[in-house]
């Protein structure tokens, strides 16, 4: 209910508030802001001095319609002035109107900073604090200067009280990650690490943050963090539900703890020391044991509480890769998650799933699950929990499933959203190439990629598809038969006549002693496609017809008609032209024998880094993990057996 | 780096009642951030989860009547206990509020500032036992 409180009331500041929302229209809510700035402006220039419950009040007025979207030029040095009260409601408006509406003026900062200075020497907690919480939440590199030296003192000191120490904690945090040059490491370092130890909980949290933070850029400094970390993790995990009465949270010990302290664990490699090492080992059992057990409560807050440790403790199994005992618990108990009532837990455990998928110790594991998950692809209704199982089953492939995979996924990719169908593709393309045993099977996926979603299908996917067919004398005669069965399709993508034009362009000889399909029936098929295509397509379409020329004479005159037609001569595309006129012109002047070199086979491509790879890579950005290529060790039965297939990403002019 | 990008609490016609932002973001900024996260986070339902994809980030968000509370984590943030981070969140406002509705959010909106500072700060969580923030809160209640 609303209440006006009893220790600072504020009614001018309530009545103003119910005035606004009492306007009938955005031109009646300008009015009254203006009339009240009006008032405001007039209270400040005053001959008679404001008392500090005034300016509270007007102040948070300024505040007030600032918040609401309109702009303030005046009332900072109002606010300034309220830092100097020794009234903490004053203070407070104070603190909070320059936090909100930070200003940049040199005189008001210096008078800020020393407002700062003054309540942080005062032995006040409750100054302390606003002021600590001040410079956590404006960081500017002013009071980083002003200041950066003095909190770590008060944060070690032995008389600073605990709720100060926790604000200085991440008050340095914040001006660590804005300054860092401004907060060098020093003896206060040490004794950060021992607030792991500290009594009050609240203290913990707060150091195990700064140190998080602090370890990654100087960890040998914080690595005596790692046991303490370990003990007091273990000491919480173990606990009674008596023990830690505060913060016990719907019958779980310190779940927010808990999970900064793996978080924190997460930054060291698993610890040298192996009673370190054991005791942690232990540690996780028992997450994982307790996440077996019957829950305490059927309140979602305690499951969720539970398995916020639960999922931050399986993060530290995986990024420890060393117990293959604990990683295939983890394997399991996400198992179990991917059938849950709640599609948080779905959601969750395939991604997390994911990330167990490329160790060596439970990629066998994760196997396993590959019905669920393709189930999940079906039937889960929230898109981005589908997305996570496409995510899996990528990460999960491997030769013995490769072919269940991808047929998984092109019917995934039929009623997939739009905006994860390149996604998608560029996954579907990887893994035919990769895993590829049989390349006939690795032509007819590309195909069908590009029949179910064509225009998903980059430059990328069907140059590789055709470098491929070029460099494996084996499947050539096999992907000119199927592209061109594929062409009689009445409506068929771009992307097809341009894949269909150039390998029947290279391999049509391949399939022309059929008379299904003889070179001019292969001709008039291409052709038929011509005036449907864009340019570039035609383009290569022209010099698809003069391979052909050289190919198979029989067809020359044929195609000397098409090229010598208006149409193409005087094609207003220059490209177009160009090719029409030179291929005629060759055509009719060169012989057999030059005809044959210039229009000879193409040799095949050099090997170099997949540019479909680098496309997903770029498209997912630089921390997804893409399983087959970031962390995977592939160990015996896994190894990709066969050559690397060339994947030049030269721009062949087709 | 992992930390809390800001928190929204809006309600569902797209009324900011509480933003709290732990990066620098300029004015127009923010506004373009808020009206995204509304467009985003109304149009979930029941079946979907309670976490979104959000630009470079993701949003973990819960609705409680008619307001939305959004939390701004890194993609690698722990889902679950910024959820619980959340609905310990909205305990102690309703036991500070005594049965909190959104009226009381915005006629002491000064106050939330408070309440927020004593469980989040720099972007990361600060104090977690309701009991001890809110004994704290009473104590600076009863400050002049």
């Amino acid at each position: 209910m609303p209440a006006v409180s009893k220790g600072d009331g504020m009614r001018g500041l309530a009545v103003f508030i119910s005035d606004i929302r009492n306007c009938k229209s955005k031109e009646a809510e300008i009015k009254r802001i203006n009339k009240e700035l009006a008032n405001i402006r007039s209270k400040f220039k005053g001959d008679k001095a404001l008392d500090g419950y005034s300016k509270k009040k007007y102040v948070c007025k300024l505040l007030f319609i600032f918040l609401l979207g309109h702009d303030i030029d005046f009332g900072h040095m109002e606010a300034v002035n309220l830092l100097s009260s020794n009234r903490y409601t004053e203070k407070q408006i104070g603190y909070l109107f320059i936090s909100v509406l930070v200003n940049s003026n040199s005189e008001l900062i210096r008078l800020i900073n020393n407002a700062i200075k003054n309540d942080l020497a005062s032995r006040n907690p409750t100054f302390m604090g606003l002021a600590l919480h001040c410079i956590a939440n404006v960081g500017s590199r002013e009071m980083a200067e002003a200041f950066a030296g003095e909190i770590p003192k008060i944060l070690v000191a032995g008389d600073t009280m605990d709720s100060v120490k926790q604000s200085a904690a991440l008050c340095l945090l914040r001006l660590y990650r804005a300054s860092p040059d401004l907060v060098p490491m020093g003896d206060w370092t040490s004794r950060v690490v021992h607030l792991l130890n500290d009594q009050h909980l609240g203290v913990v949290t707060a150091a195990t943050s700064l140190i998080t933070t602090l370890a990654q850029k100087n960890p040998e400094e914080f690595k005596t963090s790692v046991s303490l970390a370990v003990s007091r993790l273990s000491r919480i995990v173990t606990s009674a539900s008596t023990d830690l009465q505060d913060y016990t949270y719907y019958f779980v010990p310190a779940p927010w703890l808990s999970v900064k302290l793996l978080r924190l664990l997460q930054c060291y490699p698993p610890p040298e020391d192996p009673a370190v090492r054991g005791r942690l080992a232990e540690c996780l059992e028992t997450v994982l044991n307790k996440a077996q057990e019957p829950p305490k409560s059927k309140k979602v807050q305690h499951s969720n509480a539970r398995n916020a440790v639960l999922f931050e403790a399986i993060s530290l199994i995986i990024h420890h890769d060393s117990e293959p005992n604990l990683l295939v618990r983890a394997c399991n108990q996400l198992g179990q998650f991917l059938q849950h009532r709640e599609t948080n837990l779905r959601y969750l455990a395939l991604e997390s799933m994911c990330t167990l998928a490329s160790s060596e110790f439970s990629h066998e594991a994760v196997k396993t699950h590959i019905e669920t998950v393709i189930n999940a692809l079906k039937t889960e209704r929230d898109v981005s929990v589908r997305q996570r199982a496409v995510d899996l089953l990528y990460a999960m492939c491997d030769r013995s499933n490769a072919q269940q995979i991808v047929a998984e996924m092109l019917s995934y990719l039929e009623t997939a959203d739009y905006a994860i169908r390149e996604e998608i593709v560029l996954k579907v393309a990887i893994l035919a190439e990769k895993y590829a045993v049989d390349y006939t099977w690795y032509v007819d996926t590309i195909l069908n990629l590009i029949r179910v979603a064509g225009d998903y299908v980059s430059e990328e996917v069907w140059y590789r598809v055709i470098q491929i067919v070029i460099n494996r004398d084996d499947v050539q005669g096999y992907a000119a038969k199927t592209v061109f069965e594929a062409l009689q399709a009445p409506a068929c993508h771009e992307n097809l006549v341009k894949v269909g034009g150039y390998i029947l362009g290279e391999f049509g000889n391949l399939i022309a002693g059929d008379p299904r399909s003889s070179p001019l029936t292969q001709f008039d098929l291409l052709h038929s496609k011509f005036h449907l295509c864009s340019v570039p397509t035609r383009a290569l379409l022209l010099s698809a017809y003069i391979k052909f020329v050289n190919l198979f004479p029989e067809v020359k005159p044929t195609i000397q008609d098409v090229l010598r037609s208006d149409s193409q001569l005087k094609n207003a595309d220059v490209e177009l032209q160009q090719r029409a006129v030179e291929y005629l012109r060759l055509s009719s002047v060169a012989s057999t024998d030059i005809l044959a070199t210039v229009l000879e086979e193409m040799p095949p491509f050099p090997e170099r880094e997949s540019s479909i790879l680098a496309k997903l890579k770029k498209k997912k950005g630089p921390s997804t993990v893409t399983g087959l290529e970031e962390g995977r060790r592939e160990r015996g039965a896994d190894v990709n057996g066969g050559p690397e297939p060339a994947p030049a990403s030269a721009t062949v002019c087709l | 780096m992992v930390w809390i990008r800001f928190i929204l609490i809006q309600n569902r016609a797209g009324k900011t009642r509480l933003a709290k932002w732990y990066m620098q973001f300029d004015d127009d900024e923010k506004q373009k951030l808020i009206e995204e996260v509304h467009a985003v986070v109304t149009v979930r339902d029941a079946k979907h989860t309670n976490f979104v994809e959000f630009r470079n980030f993701k949003i973990i968000y819960r609705r409680y009547a008619g307001l939305y509370f959004c939390i701004c984590v890194d993609v690698n943030d722990n889902n679950l206990a910024y959820l619980e981070a959340i609905h310990n969140f909205v305990e102690v406002l309703n036991e500070y509020f005594h049965n909190v509705c959104e009226l009381d959010l915005v006629f002491n909106f000064y106050k939330v500032y408070t309440v927020v500072d004593e469980m989040f700060l720099a972007g990361e969580i600060r104090e977690t036992s309701q009991t001890k923030v809110l004994k704290q809160l009473l104590m600076l209640q009863s400050l002049e």
